[in-house]
């Protein structure tokens, strides 16, 4: 419980620091936007083939946009030598990264919501037909992208090239996750029930945020000391 | 005496380069011990070691029986780095509020006001720490070090960028901390200050302990005087 509110701590300390300064939502979302309005002239919006490709040019966008976030998560610790003074606290390691997690996380579901409105508007994709399913995938899928942008914006914040070697080491790690989610997305913007093939998709996603959750919590102390 | 903080053969290297070579040194519970030592000779190394923050390749390290990295020693630690360990976009209650939180001190707002208080800050309060002076800063790291009554605090130069009133203020902070038992380890450069307040002092040459010993009337009189007894530099 104690490790608990130490991440909360450190969720809720990330989330006032953007709010106020809102450099990464800011690029983020403006990315995003950018992007689906970009594609939305590249393909012609409305058809069926646009609408089948949609879950895959969403969660490519949420995974670019996801970059930028996660890459001030521990940059933001740098100024002062913040990280110093975390890692000689009482706080361990496992609530730091799961603290940078749940930040990571409602940063990055704000600039899906956002997506999502704009995906809506240019591509003629009713997404809100399955509004508690889509949300739960959101949940689940950017979890385990927040969990492993965490993990390494901690093992790459200190090089000088982090902006460009984060997004090379994370998205060949989340090309499971990902397929999984492109698969129940598509389902869900088609209005197709989830049949047995969407929920073996969902069951590899939940493992793989299992997994991931469970290895990041056990390694933390080596990621973020040694 | 139980001894807060036992260095047996410490060898630290960066790369090939000894930065400690077979450090020994007995902290007893209480004490303050002042450690002296010229530019590079290691200060800042040793207390990061402390403070479980730099891992080290030989010998043993404890710091109240703990390994330094362990979630007790760093529980009781209190540790102000060259870095002022403070964010820049949150107000000074901002970040004094998270770092009694995450240490688990119950009312953590009315602690960190008190803490703001102590050091002068209190009518800085809200203000954002990107529009403090260098001597507010100090202060306000200096407070976060000491906010939840360490029993070992480790303080690399603390005296730097105060004026003679803070100055004034860090030494009483000090005195109060060993009075209520906690044990004190601050590398300066500021002799006359830190040896008004050492019970101990060590001295480090490369890397190497030159001496460690009790603080004497002597090294008060004439603080320079360990340089010139015990360390080569100082000799030439």
């Amino acid at each position: 419980m104690k490790s608990l509110a130490q991440a909360l701590s450190v969720a809720r300390k990330d989330l006032a620091i953007e709010l106020r300064t809102k450099e990464s939502i800011n690029a983020a979302g403006a990315f995003a936007v950018v992007i689906l309005l970009l594609f939305s002239f590249a393909f012609d919006p409305g058809a069926d083939a646009t609408r089948e490709i949609g879950g895959g040019l969403l969660w490519l966008v949420f995974a670019f946009a996801g970059a930028l976030i996660f890459n001030r998560g521990f940059a933001r610790e740098l100024p002062n030598d913040c990280l110093d003074t975390l890692l000689s606290s009482a706080v361990s390691g496992a609530s730091l990264l799961l603290g940078k997690s749940f930040a990571n996380l409602l940063m990055l579901l704000a600039v899906e919501f956002l997506s999502l409105f704009v995906f809506g508007i240019f591509y003629d994709v009713r997404w809100w037909l399955r509004p508690l399913e889509l949300a739960a995938l959101c949940v689940l899928a950017t979890w385990g992208i927040s969990v492993i942008g965490a993990v390494f914006g901690a093992l790459t914040v200190n090089l000088r090239l982090r902006e460009l070697m984060l997004p090379v080491i994370i998205y060949p790690l989340l090309i499971p996750l990902l397929i999984a989610a492109i698969e129940i997305t598509n389902a869900l913007f088609s209005n197709r029930p989830l049949g047995s093939y969407e929920l073996l998709w969902g069951r590899v996603l939940l493992v793989f945020d299992i997994v991931f959750t469970a290895l990041a919590m056990a390694l933390a102390e080596t990621i973020l000391v040694n | 005496m139980p001894q807060a903080i036992e260095l047996d053969r410490l060898w630290k290297f960066y790369g090939d380069y000894p930065a400690l070579r077979d450090l020994s040194l007995n902290i007893a519970q209480g004490a303050c011990c002042a450690l002296l030592g010229r530019n590079g000779a290691g200060k800042t190394t040793l207390l990061r070691i402390l403070a479980g923050l730099s891992p080290f390749q030989r010998g043993t390290v404890r710091v109240c029986g703990e390994s330094p990295r362990s979630e007790k020693a760093r529980r009781l630690n209190g540790f102000l780095g060259h870095g002022i360990g403070v964010y820049e976009d949150l107000s000074g209650l901002e970040n004094l509020t998270f770092f009694a939180r995450v240490a688990g001190i119950e009312r953590p707002a009315s602690a960190s006001a008190h803490w703001l208080e102590r050091v002068g800050l209190a009518r800085a309060a809200s203000m954002p720490v990107r529009q403090f002076s260098r001597g507010m800063r100090q202060r306000l790291a200096l407070a976060r070090a000491f906010l939840h009554a360490p029993s070992v605090l480790l303080l690399d130069e603390p005296f730097t960028a105060l004026d003679d009133r803070a100055i004034a203020m860090l030494t009483e902070l000090l005195t109060e901390a060993r009075r209520r038992g906690a044990t004190l380890v601050l590398s300066t450069h500021q002799l006359r200050e830190a040896l008004a307040i050492a019970s101990h002092v060590a001295l480090i040459e490369n890397g190497r302990l030159c001496y460690a010993g009790e603080r004497t009337g002597d090294m008060l009189e004439d603080p320079a005087l360990l340089y010139r007894l015990y360390t080569k530099l100082g000799a030439a």
